[in-house]
């Protein structure tokens, strides 16, 4: 399986000084326009949100908010999380698009599926 | 045996609902029974006199659990360690039905790992899901409890005519599915029952329960109908599981189901609850309300009886 996505991580936006002192019309033209994000909490055995639709190039954050470790592991071997503890938190930026299945690998009846629109 | 169960129905639910220490086997001709520790302890075993050995499981021990209801599960283990230590009637050896970490971490594994030498006795494993945890899923386990076993862990013994069977049902799990014995496993099995006489008494284990108890949790093993199928042809089989943290039994045939209860924390009853998570007792409550496991089955084609109580009943 080719691994076709990469993690990519968040920079933190920095504007020069200068930046500041340019109009608030020529900032904006010149910001890159800020990464789309969106998240999945875990809870009760369940990936709360069943079917998430996003944009190509958001990221995705699934959070553990179970007393019990799960695991966020792509169906296709697109993705695989380590062991989330409670309050743990995995993150995956969708480059492309297409239809993502994952389990629990603990708890397979748990699943879920991205859904990455162009 | 249903008049049984139905006449101590108050009992063997209230007994479901907590979590308990373990529970004691005993081989007495073709008769075996199980009595949990806490009444072994506080009435010696009737049977045991003319019992040629028993044997004890322990099961869900989540070393590194440390959240309500159970703040320390090290504790809570080293309780029920004591308890076998203590009984009247020495075990000739313990299972321990998996999940023995909550993490799969090197310190939870060594500190369950010394606690169970302080017992002095052969402790047979097999892992839970908890214990696939680590990078390289399940080699942690293996390399410490897995010596000699076959595959994610799996193995067969002997012991004084009775045949035990461990089984690894939590090891590539599929999605949307439940615990998983796999073709490989299937076939070892197979090949490990054959030209065996059908009147061996044989015992299997492994973690996640070996028939359906409550799909929606994925409290079952898909594959098992494929295991119990090699199984059918033997007079006496017994099937020990953990996973669920509460006692439930079945019998089917000649096969007698039983799951163990936790030495962490209880879980729910199957679908009394939003999720299979802890059920949050107090925890002064926990220790106040270990049950007692009372089973025991009839080898060749007598019927099957598995009965539990509870202490205080």
């Amino acid at each position: 399986m080719t691994r076709a996505f990469k993690m990519l991580t968040f920079q933190a936006p920095t504007l020069a000084t200068a930046g500041l002192m340019l109009s608030a019309t020529a900032a904006m033209t010149r910001a890159a326009p800020a990464p789309a994000a969106a998240s999945v909490q875990i809870a009760n055995f369940t990936f709360k949100t069943q079917v998430l639709a996003v944009k190509a190039g958001t990221t995705v954050t699934w959070t553990n908010a179970d007393d019990i470790p799960h695991t966020v592991v792509s169906r296709d071997g697109v993705f695989k999380s380590k062991v989330l503890d409670t309050g743990d938190k995995f993150s995956f930026t969708f480059a492309k698009a297409g239809q993502f299945g994952y389990f629990c690998s603990l708890h397979p009846h748990m699943t879920g599926t991205i859904v990455v629109k162009a | 045996m249903l008049d049984d169960m139905d006449g101590d129905r108050r009992g063997f639910l209230k007994c479901m609902a907590w979590a308990g220490t373990g529970a004691l086997f005993a081989f007495d001709g073709g008769i075996g029974s199980s009595i949990g520790l806490d009444a072994a302890l506080a009435a010696p075993l009737k049977r045991a006199a003319a019992a040629p050995f028993t044997f004890a499981q322990i099961s869900d021990s989540h070393i590194g659990f440390n959240k309500p209801p159970n703040a320390d599960a090290r504790a809570t283990f080293r309780e029920a360690i004591e308890k076998v230590k203590a009984l009247p009637q020495r075990p000739d050896f313990v299972i321990h039905t998996g999940d023995v970490s909550q993490l799969s971490r090197d310190d939870e594994f060594d500190d369950a790992d010394q606690m169970l030498k302080g017992l002095g006795l052969p402790v047979f494993f097999v892992p839970g899901e908890h214990d696939m945890l680590d990078p390289d899923g399940g080699k942690a386990f293996l390399n410490r409890f897995g010596k000699g076993s076959i595959g994610a862990g799996w193995y067969s013994f002997d012991h004084r005519g009775v045949h035990f069977v461990a089984l690894v049902n939590v090891a590539d799990l599929k999605p949307g599915g439940m615990g998983n014995l796999g073709a490989a496993q299937l076939a070892w099995l197979k090949d490990d029952l054959a030209g065996r006489p059908s009147s061996q008494p044989i015992v299997v284990f492994a973690h996640i329960p070996l028939w359906t108890v409550y799909a929606d949790w994925g409290w079952g093993t898909d594959d098992a109908a494929e295991a119990l199928k090699l199984l059918a042809r033997f007079g006496s089989v017994t099937v020990l599981n953990g996973h669920i943290h509460q006692i439930t039994q079945k019998i089917e045939g000649r096969i007698a189901f039983h799951t163990a209860r936790s030495t962490a924390f209880p879980q729910p009853a199957p679908g009394t609850a939003p999720s299979p998570g802890p059920l949050k007792v107090p925890a002064e409550q926990l220790h106040s309300m270990l049950g007692v496991t009372d089973a025991l089955f009839v080898r060749g084609r007598d019927r099957i009886a598995l009965i539990d109580s509870t202490l205080s009943a």
